[in-house]
């Protein structure tokens, strides 16, 4: 498996014996079961151990999976009839944002995420779900679109932020994130985000302005990415494991802070273990947002928007 | 006239000497960061922070700009109060916290507040970029907030003058979400029809060029400032390729439709009466 992540290798290793150990019946027709079924048990509570001690680095590792479920697959699995719409309608259409018209349970919704790649080659087309501002703009123009239609919008977010690029900086990135932050702010209709894998950043943001966010258990949210804030930190970006685990960054973390709503459970070991599980289990948590954004009015989905995001901070009165 | 020319040149021509330069008493003498050229702190100042040598504008204080731009002893400051945690436990961030607090006689990297501009009533917000590079944590997202918040209620223009490295990195995520907290509440005053001007000074990058400080209804640059998302060094190390000198500067962001416009620092309150003045009856409606 090129895909193992480093924690896992005492289970990978342990399952390779066991392995070994039926072929071993098989051929030899000596009886090993119950030896096996030890091993099984043991196999299992490591199993159990490990992923429910994960730090925060481990989180990342699996949030950054090259198996880990990506935008298009969660909409193929939770939403029917997705048409995806593309363009700006000003410079381009960003393969690294995806957005569309799909329905929920029968009822008309926008979705729209970051898209990474499932192979090099479509990484490659996609930038790596790093997104020019020609992808924040689409995404404003598919929400507009909801808005006048009056469909709620859900935006998945899997990004390791902003593309640092030439052009990204020529074509105003900050201006089309900062737009994006404001605009969505102003939306009439329910917006729930789903933080899926790496929130990374303002290129995260940019799509995160929900009335309600949930954060896959082992996604993460983050000012800057833990390479990058080794980085500036501490003038070396191998120190990333380090400043993963120092500046709170898991889905607790977030929770914590008041920031999301709610930890959707993973299969254990990752999303990628079991997609329908884990598109079910997103599934539930759109439905219950969704259920209650659906009692408010535009004015009280607005300003329930803006309470969110106005409590949010950390400091103290010294008068 | 003649005097005057005289004396100019006399004192052009005492340039001090390494032993008397020792005399000077500290703050007495600026070195231009540019041009490395020397001048006396108090012409400094009466040129507005700029180097009279080579036209660079120098680091400016909150209080200083505050001083430059309103109207004399017009000036109301809002929530002095408020200080920052230590939400990550970060390693030595209280420590710098407190160092910043005592270099600068501020609380945190923003001042704001009210006062007057040509006579005319505003709400205005000044980034000081010597506390933590002028860094947004939540006291400094809370400011802006609420500073927002009292010219939405009282209906005056906001002025904001950023000046920014971008979000505080020793408070994470919470310090991305003050983008989106200021962001929402210029959402509000959009909505209400309340300029907004928005000047951006070096530096003004990150999360700071990435919300607030790109949406004013006119977003104004001073000369040859420093402005973008990405920082410098990441962009070059993802293309592999040198930047051009110009790249992320005033100039570069004029040219490429980003600002309105970049205005001398000398004129820069005289340009913000002329729009706050235009703006105060709408189109005869």
């Amino acid at each position: 498996m090129a895909s193992e992540l480093s924690f896992e290798k005492p289970l990978i290793e342990l399952r390779k014996k066991i392995e070994e150990l039926k072929r071993f019946i098989d051929t030899e027709e000596i009886d090993f079961s119950d030896e096996i079924k030890e091993l099984e048990k043991k196999a299992e509570k490591l199993e159990k151990e490990i992923y429910s001690s994960l730090t925060p680095w481990n989180k990342t590792q699996i949030a950054r999976h090259p198996e880990r479920p990506t935008t298009l697959q969660y909409i193929e699995h939770i939403f029917s009839d997705f048409i995806e719409l593309h363009g700006d309608r000003q410079y381009g259409d960003d393969p690294a944002i995806v957005g569309g018209i799909a329905k929920f349970n029968g009822t008309p919704v926008t979705v729209i995420g970051h898209q990474k790649g499932r192979d090099t080659k479509e990484n490659i087309r996609r930038n790596f779900g790093m997104p020019h501002p020609e992808g924040y703009r689409k995404a404003l123009r598919l929400m507009y679109q909801a808005d006048k239609f009056k469909r709620p919008i859900i935006c998945f977010i899997d990004t390791a932020g902003a593309y640092p690029g030439v052009e990204a900086e020529e074509r105003g990135q900050s201006e089309a994130i900062a737009r994006n932050l404001r605009e969505m702010a102003s939306l009439k209709v329910p917006l729930i985000c789903i933080v899926t894998g790496e929130g990374g950043s303002g290129g995260a943001l940019a799509l995160g302005i929900g009335n309600h966010i949930h954060m896959l258990e082992n996604a993460i949210y983050s000012v800057i990415s833990p390479e990058g804030a080794a980085a500036l930190l501490w003038k070396d970006a191998s120190m990333a494991e380090k400043a993963a685990n120092t500046m709170k960054i898991t889905s607790e973390d977030a929770l914590e802070f008041g920031i999301i709503e709610s930890i959707i459970p993973e299969p254990l070991g990752g999303a990628h273990k079991d997609i329908k599980l884990q598109s079910l289990e997103i599934k539930m948590a759109i439905e219950k947002s969704l259920k209650e954004l659906q009692s408010l009015n535009e004015e009280q989905l607005v300003e329930q928007r803006y309470q969110k995001f106005r409590k949010i901070g950390k400091f103290i009165s010294v008068l | 006239m003649l005097k005057n020319f005289f004396h100019k040149k006399k004192r052009y021509a005492t340039i001090p000497s390494e032993r008397s330069k020792k005399d000077i008493p500290e703050g007495l003498i600026v070195k231009c960061n540019k041009c490395h050229k020397i001048t006396f702190a108090k012409e400094l100042e009466k040129n507005y922070h700029v180097c009279p040598h080579c036209d660079h504008h120098l680091t400016v204080s909150a209080p200083d700009r505050v001083r430059m731009v309103l109207d004399d002893g017009n000036f109301f400051e809002y929530d002095t109060d408020l200080i920052s945690t230590d939400p990550l436990n970060f390693e030595g961030y209280i420590n710098k916290l407190e160092k910043d607090m005592e270099k600068t006689n501020l609380n945190e990297a923003v001042v704001t507040g009210e006062g007057t501009i040509g006579g005319y009533p505003v709400v205005i917000g000044v980034m000081d970029s010597r506390f933590r590079m002028g860094s947004m944590g939540s006291v400094v997202g809370e400011k802006i907030t609420r500073a927002i918040e009292k010219a939405l209620v009282k209906q005056y223009p906001f002025i904001l003058f950023s000046a920014s490295g971008g979000a505080r990195m020793q408070e994470g995520i919470l310090s991305l979400m003050q983008m989106a907290k200021t962001s929402a509440a210029l959402a509000k005053l959009h909505e209400k029809g309340i300029l907004f001007i928005s000047v951006l000074t070096n530096p003004t990058t990150g999360g700071v060029s990435a919300s607030f400080a790109s949406l004013g209804d006119i977003n104004i640059a001073e000369p040859n400032a420093l402005i973008g998302f990405a920082g410098r060094r990441i962009i070059e190390q993802t293309i592999r390729q040198k930047l051009p000198d110009d790249f992320q500067t005033s100039e570069f962001l004029l040219k490429h439709g980003q600002l309105d416009m970049i205005v001398h620092r000398k004129d820069m309150r005289k340009t913000l009466i002329k729009l706050i003045d235009i703006h105060q009856v709408k189109g005869g409606m």
